[in-house]
């Protein structure tokens, strides 16, 4: 009888970890040995989809330079959660800057590794840079477009929730239209953030022609680790931007965080892909392209879009940002189109 | 003091700080039941065995699903799958071939002569089984198993009852049938054959049996009265089927008439058919309520049975029957309607259901019968003590698993009965819906595998020539399945918890929650794959 052989693993790579594939095959986060970065005990909300990536990401990190590295973490949310003086949930050399200096401290910190390296008492110690939305893309973002032109030796990690979270949820430049924060009421004609505002980072970065940029979610943890494994194998700066969930500010019911990531990489709201030298290289594809509805509605950030007389316009603009991304970053199979 | 400027306390950890207050609910590993388990009249634990199938352990594999069963390779050919129409992944895509797995496990069970391991100790303990078909044989194994000495008396002069004398060699080799049936003697259990018991009080007192189980099934032709000219020539389905494993094969004519709905007239039809006639059923209903399975209908229809619905044989002859036309009610009862119709027929096979020979139960004190069957508590002991009964002669579906299922419930009676003890069954985890799964984390079938699948899967319910699933087709159905309701640890909560507070133990350990540091907030549950974990409110 003819037959054709079948690699097929029941979860395949959508799970944490699958018994039924290769050890070699298999995440780091499945690892009973992982480094376990960011510990318990953070003072993070219920939920938190920064404490998750950012475990993830320094981990998958941590993991790749065989523990050699520094974290250089910006003041925000990650920040103020994992380390009240004197405690801290990092179990990694960490260092906290200012809130909008930490591209710079990290190109720092790897100037002064490199002289201890070439005098010899030091062997390689990578660096990488931690930040919120708010750190990175608003308040650090000349320090950060500073490192990325100088092409210094910095990886780079944003954790994009979509506004200053601590300090109670007012809009930044990575917050999406229409989304309600404390500076963006819903009130008015055109309730919510404006669209039309804000910025993109991702692709200013691949603007800057670095080694390396890359975006994921929280909800694709093989993804994650795969871009952050890839991203140390360069030298040079480097950036990976992370869609991470927040309940709170986001008004979503903590289970749900890692299900509204993947909406939103589902609906084309969040691309997913990755760029060397300033050229896209790959996309992760869309599985079952959804409308943007089912990544909107979870969300009382988005409330008002709903209730009883939809603002059918707003949503219809917010598809056409999600179907943009779709065009532009490739993320439906060739076939699928 | 020997700290930097400004520093005056050292690095503390977070792990003082217990997140553990903040919840107000617990995540909780639980079990559940999964649909294709509770629907297996066998009770077997199909998503056990499959597991041990996911990662290629086929003998693992085996052995677990002979705990329940020792049929395999025949429940792969002819179990009407229950556990198939009740899996959760025909809500996904399709349902996953289970019975295609078990023939599969079952037929390299055969090819590399896996045997049951012998009971090892002794209870000196002598159970009499009167029949040696399906629930006879399960329950010779069962009891074998528990140490019991066993012999079994068959009226027959060979081994498998209906499974022999009632399912047709195109579903059932019997090279197959007699290699599982084989292996049940090679524990140890004897069997004498052309035994009719005639009075089991007697037979039981001069074995010095301490236990018996009854089995002897429903082989009595069920008859109608049709007004028949002499030389019509009328049978029975159960005896067409039986005299097929015969040296003389019934002799039936080009025209065979089947009259009945059920498996059985399908069976005798399918075989009319293979020995070149050209068989027609009348049936006075219509397909949807026909008893006999749709899959059996649609493969008799594609062989070229014909099938005259809504009618009834009201006279035969010669050469002729004559059919009366019904209509149904509004009960769904068919009624005549006075249009009569003839046909051409050299032979009428009644298939109309069987009826039990309750002959050797004359004279046994205490028993009680409905509907021409021995009533059985439930236990399966009948109303004398120490007599189990099981199979067709119950009140129960009469088919082949059925009958499996009665022998192992009632061996575990009598085990427990020979002790002095009673057996209480486990209780049953609550079910695990579809709804409970979060299937985003199954891989989808790929599309370019499902059609060659398709046509195996069909081939192989089909002519006995077409071999079953290879071992790639066989490891790719096992891994369809969804481990509905109990870990199979994907390490998904291990993962996605932001705390850090789920404990990993180890290959087939599974997980603690650490619940110092659970927050609570639902992560693990809400992406478990498989409905796992229950979030539970806090008390107060």
């Amino acid at each position: 009888m003819s037959f054709q052989p079948v690699k097929f693993y029941q979860t395949g790579t959508f799970t944490v970890g699958n018994r039924l594939l290769a050890p070699e095959q298999r995440s780091v986060q499945a690892a009973t040995s992982r480094r376990n970065s960011l510990n318990s005990g953070h003072r993070a909300c219920q939920g938190c989809g920064e404490a998750l990536g950012a475990r993830y990401a320094i981990d998958a990190a941590m993991e790749a330079t065989g523990n050699r590295m520094v974290v250089v973490n910006a003041t925000g949310c990650l920040e103020v959660f994992s380390t009240p003086y004197p405690e801290t949930s990092w179990q990694i050399p960490w260092i906290h800057s200012l809130f909008g200096n930490a591209p710079a401290v990290a190109t720092g910190v790897a100037a002064a590794l490199k002289v201890k390296r070439l005098k010899g008492l030091l062997g390689d110690v990578r660096v990488v840079a931690q930040g919120g939305d708010g750190g990175t893309t608003d308040i650090g973002f000349g320090c950060l477009s500073g490192m990325f032109e100088r092409n210094d030796d910095v990886f780079y990690i944003c954790y994009d929730n979509g506004g200053y979270m601590n300090t109670g949820v007012q809009r930044s430049s990575a917050t999406p239209p229409a989304a309600r924060t404390a500076t963006t009421e819903a009130v008015g004609p055109t309730p919510g953030h404006a669209f039309g505002q804000g910025k993109f980072v991702p692709a200013i970065a691949m603007a800057h022609d670095i080694p390396y940029v890359a975006t994921a979610t929280v909800a694709d943890l093989r993804d994650l680790e795969y871009k952050v494994r890839k991203a140390m194998t360069f030298r040079g700066a480097r950036y990976l931007h992370i869609l991470v969930p927040c309940p709170l500010g986001w008004g979503a019911a903590s289970k749900d965080t890692l299900r509204i990531a993947r909406l939103a990489k589902e609906t084309g709201v969040f691309p997913v892909f990755e760029a060397e030298s300033g050229e896209l290289t790959g996309s992760s594809k869309i599985r079952h392209v959804l409308p943007v509805e089912e990544y909107l509605r979870p969300q009382k950030r988005f409330a008002h879009l709903f209730g009883p007389k939809p603002d059918v316009a707003a949503i219809a603009r917010l598809q056409a940002l999600a179907n943009r991304n779709i065009r532009k970053y490739r993320l439906l199979d060739e076939e699928a189109l | 003091m020997d700290k930097p400027f400004a520093i005056t306390l050292d690095p503390g950890s977070s792990l003082a700080n217990r997140t553990g207050s903040w919840r107000t609910e617990r995540p909780v590993y639980v079990d559940r039941l999964p649909p294709c388990n509770n629907a297996c009249p066998a009770g077997e634990d199909i998503q056990g065995w499959l597991y041990h199938a996911e990662s290629g352990d086929y003998e693992a594999a085996w052995r677990h699903l002979t705990r329940d069963n020792p049929f395999p390779a025949i429940m792969g050919r002819v179990c009407y799958h229950s556990c198939e129409t009740a899996c959760n992944r025909g809500r996904l895509d399709e349902a996953v071939g289970i019975n295609a797995v078990e023939r599969f496990l079952g037929d390299e069970a055969i090819r590399r002569g896996w045997q049951f391991a012998k009971p090892e100790t002794e209870t000196g303990k002598h159970v009499l089984i009167v029949g040696a078909g399906p629930a006879g044989m399960s329950a010779a194994y069962h009891l074998r198993r528990s140490g019991h000495r066993v012999t079994v008396h068959e009226a027959g002069p060979l081994l498998g009852g209906m499974m022999r004398f009632g399912i047709p060699k195109y579903r059932l080799p019997r090279d197959v049938l007699d290699a599982e049936m084989r292996r049940v003697i090679d524990m140890g259990v004897e069997v004498v054959l052309n035994s009719k018991v005639g009075n089991l009080l007697a037979t039981m007192q001069d074995g010095r049996f301490d236990a018996a189980f009854l089995a002897v099934g429903a082989h009595i032709g069920k008859r109608a009265s049709i007004p028949a000219g002499t030389v019509a020539r009328i049978l029975d389905a159960v005896s067409v089927l039986r005299s097929m494993e015969g040296e003389e094969k019934p002799l039936l004519g080009r025209r065979v008439v089947v009259y009945g709905g059920g498996n059985t007239a399908i069976d005798v039809a399918r075989t009319a058919r293979r020995m070149g006639a050209e068989p027609i059923i009348v049936y006075r209903r219509t397909r949807d309520k026909m008893p006999a399975h749709d899959l059996e209908v649609e493969e008799a229809l594609q062989e070229g049975v014909m099938i005259k619905w809504l009618s009834t044989i009201r006279q035969a002859g010669e050469s002729s029957i004559t059919v009366e036309k019904m209509v149904l009610d509004e009960s769904g009862f068919p009624q005549p309607t006075g249009e009569f119709e003839t046909l051409e027929a050299d032979s009428v096979v009644l298939a109309l259901g069987q009826d039990v020979d309750l002959g050797l139960l004359d004279g046994v004190p205490g028993l009680e019968f409905v509907d021409g069957v021995v009533k059985v508590d439930g236990q399966m002991m009948t109303g004398h003590p120490g007599v189990f009964a099981g199979g067709d002669m119950v009140p129960t579906d009469r088919n082949i698993t059925v009958g499996v299922g009665h022998g192992k419930k009632a061996a575990r009676h009598i085990d427990a009965w020979l002790r002095g003890t009673t057996y209480v069954a486990p209780p049953k985890h609550p079910l695990a819906t579809f709804e409970r799964l979060n299937t985003w984390y199954y891989s989808d079938a790929p599309q370019t595998v499902r059609p060659v699948l398709d046509i195996i899967r069909r081939q192989s319910t089909f002519e006995e020539v077409q071999g079953g699933l290879d071992e790639t087709n066989a490891l790719f159905e096992a891994r369809r399945c969804l481990s509905c309701g109990n870990c199979f640890e994907c390490d998904n909560c291990y993962g996605v918890c932001p705390d850090n507070a789920v404990i990993k133990l180890g290959p087939g350990q599974r997980f603690e929650i650490n619940y110092d540091y659970c927050k609570g907030c639902g992560l693990c549950a809400a992406e478990c794959p498989c409905g796992a974990i229950d979030m539970v409110p806090e008390d107060g």
